[in-house]
């Protein structure tokens, strides 16, 4: 039996590569180590947040079906971010950890495209630098023209608690155990990465008066531009906010050394992510912090687990039982599962060209931790990309690259081949430059066309964004043709435009009546118009540099000048762009002004 | 630009001796071709005494330092030939690298090599050509601040400024929740925007000061006919030493001569046109004076003590108005039929031009408050680039406050911050801009 395309791993990056071969028409098969736990979420019960709702909106204009799910499955809503501004907000969704994945595998299962097998992939047919299939664990081939490498933190994982390491998968899964070592015998650089999940507590041994209730939004909202809210405002979830105290301090400065990153586990340790720091973390660097803020939030409607968000640990089961109980409403807290970190092997993702193609093996795919990111969302639009770039590239298409300017899922693809990364890589607002442009507001409007284009969004999605830009259109234009005497006569327009009129107050003024989300896309579009503006120029220079492009065969020993770390960079990364060289770490203007000239000379001979 | 290149580094056929600078990979070996004393054995940073040769004969007996990458200006080879001055010589000596296998540099050349090579940075490159230029001590000490970094340095304590601001914002927005970071509050940017704008206003203010000292003060003398300007001028220049006399090819007429009064450059400008010639020449001539008001930095209007006012003096004075000027009362040895009280309560200077002009020169020195700009640190910026970029960051951040004033949410506010810091780095060749490189080098000289 031959595929057209494999992917390894059911995870979210595995989730949406599939859907994206299997809806453009290809034979997919997803080999999983276990299909019970497809789509899980091991850590946080979010989908979401900051930066990364915007992500999930991004998916779902493109085709994607992390929103529609997470839409349909969670258990509350919130937009962060409100009043700092249009550019900045982002939803947030508490998931439901059974029913998220209950939809996800059913929608697998269902898709006449794609099936589905358990067991461990542990190595890859190659031949002449191109993927042909991959091995089984038991040595069975399978046969496909394109692979897609989804494994997340499963190869070669070490779960750490305390001084103890054991090699396992999260929650007990199977670990692949060969997989990295053939990658590297291919020529692939790994990184050992780390990460870190907090205990879950039973519900109803805490006591939530002495907490703060934190409910979800009381405004509807979804992630997904083709569903209507599904949910009542009044039946979200509540989470809890409580605080480690002086005494959940002093516990964890007394069995620092119990900690497996603290040195209870006597050798190097994988790079956590800087972003989310463990509480042992926090503890000693921040060590004049009276207390931190720690989250309790609900799992699922149908077990009682509830996440501590915050106070991800390696300490050992009982140190994490003192800790536990020194915190405010959880003195007589159960615990049900402990904290541990997780230790895996990822790939230099400098390896791979902005379609997440390997650079090393044609046809080879990896998306999601694999290349060194953590988060769900970060792993969906990746895969989602990867699936999209293999299938146009078995139509024989050009690949879809994402600009900077155009989503967070560019930015985030160009960071991972151009910068490459130390620690997991978390998306945030602050690597986008031009995020006035990347909204959450506005993510149809400026990537469903590319949805269309592949072949992932149907005539039918089309013709409503159709729609929607007409109305905006007209919206503003109406408002720029009426006026208003207050007493001195100016344009709704112009009106709009103070920071204290809203576009409900003139919306009575409008020929029709137009609905919530096309009237705030114009009164964005009205209110900021300066700013954007601002942020289209700022984006229009980078395109240029983008445009002018680096020969492939350019041979950087033979630019002279060019600083000695500059020139080891270019050479591992191979910039397609001047633009893309210049977001190099450690390739200075001065190296680009050298690159310019000697570009010059070697155009004009 | 493996290649090596050499030039002339002083100025032709003046001073005892010339510098020819070569630079490159080469650099050695060539002149080793030419040199009777083998260079590859000498250590790195010496002088070499020797003699040029071609074919057996003596060129010049010269002093040849050897300077090895990376201690040196462009951090490449560079040999540096003192020969003595004459221009044949050093002439032969260049013909005879260039056949040796060095190239001609093109103008800034060497400098854009240090640049290119990280040996300076962009404030750094453009201060050395106006070191080189420097005419006076004031002018010496603005392009020697410039290349010790204190633009730079104010620069990118700004910037650092920003940058900060910006990441506590990029963090309260990243982490919505978390009470555990300072959030940044409108009056937080308030206070920085206030003081980048105060900083930048200063910077650009002094740097005002700067030109002046750096390209000195276009100075004018108006006054009708046989009022003694050019008595005036010729006492000015006489007693002074002009640096340069008849300054040809500017677009606004020609300088009769630069000066200096207590170390500040004044650069003369004649209105000469205006003296004996016909009237309708004349009144060309007039009407030429006049726009050069416009272009001048200081008019010094001259009226004749023995004469009566005339429309032509009441326009003068009238024309003059606006700008910076110093009232002249010449001819004060002969009776006085001029009226004074045309010139209120303005502060005139009376004089003899054919005795002294002292008191004008005085009330220059005083204008100008040379004190204080003799005694300021030079952190000034020395070109328009820099003005203009300054100017536009000022501009920013005059949006920025009125933002603030207009509520507008802090991501936008972000915007402006940022790209403060983009045209700033600008300024320190720490924001990459294409045009820029092209441009810049070739406002050098050759051989610098």
């Amino acid at each position: 039996m031959k595929y057209e395309v494999i992917v390894v791993g059911g995870g979210h990056a595995g989730c949406e590569a599939c859907f994206s071969c299997a809806n453009k028409g290809h034979k997919t098969l997803l080999i999983t180590g276990s299909i019970d736990k497809i789509a899980m979420m091991p850590c946080n019960p979010h989908i979401g947040g900051s930066a990364k709702g915007i992500v999930v909106r991004e998916i779902d204009a493109l085709g994607g079906y992390m929103g529609k799910v997470a839409d349909i499955t969670h258990l509350q809503m919130k937009m962060l971010n409100y009043s700092k501004g249009p550019a900045v907000r982002s939803l947030r969704a508490q998931a439901d950890k059974v029913t998220y994945p209950k939809e996800m595998q059913r929608l697998l299962k269902e898709h006449q495209n794609i099936d589905i097998i358990e067991d461990m992939v542990e190595d890859l047919i190659i031949e002449n630098n191109k993927i042909k299939g991959v091995k089984l664990s038991a040595g069975t081939e399978i046969l496909s023209d394109i692979v897609i490498l989804t494994t997340g933190t499963y190869m070669k994982a070490d779960i750490l608690v305390g001084s103890e390491r054991t090699r396992s998968g999260p929650s007990n899964t199977r670990p692949s155990l060969y997989l990295s070592e053939n990658l590297e015998k291919l020529g692939f650089k790994l990184l050992r990465l780390k990460t870190g999940t907090p205990p879950r507590i039973q519900r109803d041994t805490i006591d939530f008066s002495k907490t703060k209730l934190e409910p979800g939004d009381d405004k509807l909202y979804t992630f997904s531009y083709d569903i209507k809210p599904q949910y009542k405002i009044e039946n979200q979830m509540p989470c809890y906010l409580t605080y480690t105290t002086s005494k959940t301090h002093e516990i964890i400065r007394e069995n620092l050394n119990k900690s497996s990153m603290y040195g209870a586990i006597d050798e190097k340790l994988g790079t956590g992510p800087r972003y989310c720091p463990s509480i042992e973390d926090k503890v000693v660097r921040f060590a004049d912090k009276e207390r931190h803020q720690l989250f309790l939030e609900p799992e699922s409607k149908y077990f009682d687990d509830i996440y501590v968000q915050g106070f991800s640990t390696s300490m050992p089961h009982d140190v994490q039982e003192l800790m536990v109980h020194s915190l405010p409403g959880l003195e007589n807290a159960k615990i049900l599962r402990y904290a541990y970190a997780i230790e895996y092997d990822a790939i230099d993702s400098k390896d791979l060209y902005p379609t997440l193609e390997t650079k090393i093996i044609e046809n080879l795919y990896t998306a999601g931790q694999i290349n060194g990111t953590s988060g769900y969302e970060e792993a969906a639009c990746q895969g989602l990309m990867a699936g999209i770039n293999a299938s146009l590239k078995l139509e024989g298409k050009e690949p879809l690259i994402l600009k900077r300017d155009e989503a967070y899922i560019g930015v985030l693809i160009d960071d991972l081949v151009t910068k490459g990364v130390r620690d997991p890589y978390r998306l945030l607002t602050s690597r986008a430059e031009y995020r006035l442009l990347l909204r959450s507001d506005n993510a149809d409007l400026r990537l469903r066309k590319y949805g269309y284009e592949v072949g992932l969004i149907n005539k039918e999605q089309y013709d409503r964004l159709i729609q929607k830009e007409n109305n905006i259109e007209s919206i503003i234009n109406e408002l720029k043709n009426n006026y208003i005497n207050i007493p001195a006569k100016i344009s709704l327009y112009d009106y709009v435009k103070r920071t204290e009129v809203s576009i409900n107050d003139v919306k009575d003024k409008l020929s029709k009546e137009y609905n919530e989300l096309e009237l705030e896309q114009a009164e964005i579009q009205i209110k900021y118009e300066g700013y954007i503006k601002k942020a289209k120029k700022e984006a229009e220079k980078m395109r240029k540099m983008e445009n002018k492009k680096i020969p492939k065969d350019i041979d950087y020993d033979k630019v002279p000048n060019l600083a000695s770390e500059a020139r080891i960079k270019l050479k591992e990364v191979k910039p397609e762009s001047f633009g893309q060289a210049i977001r190099i770490s450690g390739v200075n203007p001065s190296d680009i002004s050298i690159l310019s000239v000697y570009m010059k000379r070697y155009f004009n001979e | 630009m493996n290649d090596t290149i050499c030039a002339i580094s002083t100025a032709v056929g003046v001073g005892a001796i010339s510098i020819i600078r070569v630079s490159g990979e080469d650099s050695i070996n060539i002149v080793n071709k030419i040199f009777d004393k083998d260079l590859t054995k000498q250590p790195s940073h010496t002088i070499n005494y020797g003699h040029i040769i071609e074919n057996n004969e003596i060129i010049d007996e010269v002093m040849v330092t050897l300077m090895k990458a990376p201690k040196t200006f462009t951090r490449e080879d560079i040999i540096e030939i003192n020969s003595h001055g004459s221009i044949a010589t050093t002439n032969k000596i260049l013909e005879l690298l260039l056949n040796n296998g060095a190239r001609l540099a093109e103008p800034g050349e060497f400098t854009k090599r240090a640049f290119l090579n990280g040996r300076i940075d962009l404030v750094e490159a453009e201060s050395i050509m106006d070191l080189i230029e420097a005419k006076t001590d004031n002018q010496r000490k603005l392009a020697i601040n410039g290349i010790n970094g204190n633009i730079s340095k104010l620069i990118k304590d700004i910037i650092d400024k920003l940058v900060g601001i910006n990441a506590n914002i990029e963090v309260n927005i990243d982490y919505p929740e978390y009470e555990d970071i300072e959030v940044v509050t409108k009056d937080k940017i308030k206070e920085i925007s206030e003081y980048i704008e105060k900083e930048l206003s200063k910077l650009l203010s002094e740097s005002e000061n700067g030109k002046i000292i750096k390209e000195g003060i276009n100075t004018i003398i108006l006054g009708k006919p046989n009022v003694g300007k050019s008595s005036i001028l010729n006492k000015l220049i006489n007693e002074e030493k002009a640096i340069v006399t008849d300054i040809a090819g500017t677009t606004r007429d020609i300088v009769e001569g630069q000066i200096r009064i207590n170390g500040i450059l004044l650069n003369l400008i004649d209105t000469a046109g205006i003296r004996d010639t016909q009237d309708k020449v004349e009144r060309i001539g007039v009407e030429k004076s006049i726009n050069l008001i416009n272009e001048s930095d200081l008019v010094i209007l001259v009226f004749n003590n023995n004469e009566k006012i005339t429309d032509e003096d009441i326009k003068l004075l009238e024309k003059t108005h606006n700008k910076k000027r110093i009232i002249v009362i010449n001819k004060i040895d002969l009776d006085n039929k001029l009226d004074l009280n045309i010139f209120k309560d303005e502060e005139v200077i009376k004089l003899s031009a054919l005795d002294n002009v002292d008191e004008l020169k005085e009330k220059i020195s005083n204008i100008y408050n040379l004190e204080e700009l003799n005694n300021k640190d030079f952190t000034y910026l020395s070109n328009s680039r820099e003005i203009s970029l300054v100017k536009k960051a000022i501009e920013v951040s005059k949006n920025l406050n009125e933002s603030l004033k207009n509520n507008v949410p802090i991501d936008m506010l972000e915007i402006d911050i940022k790209e403060i810091c983009e045209i700033l780095g600008e300024i320190i060749g720490e924001s990459y801009d294409d045009k820029l490189i092209d441009t810049l080098f070739s406002n050098f000289c050759l051989g610098k």
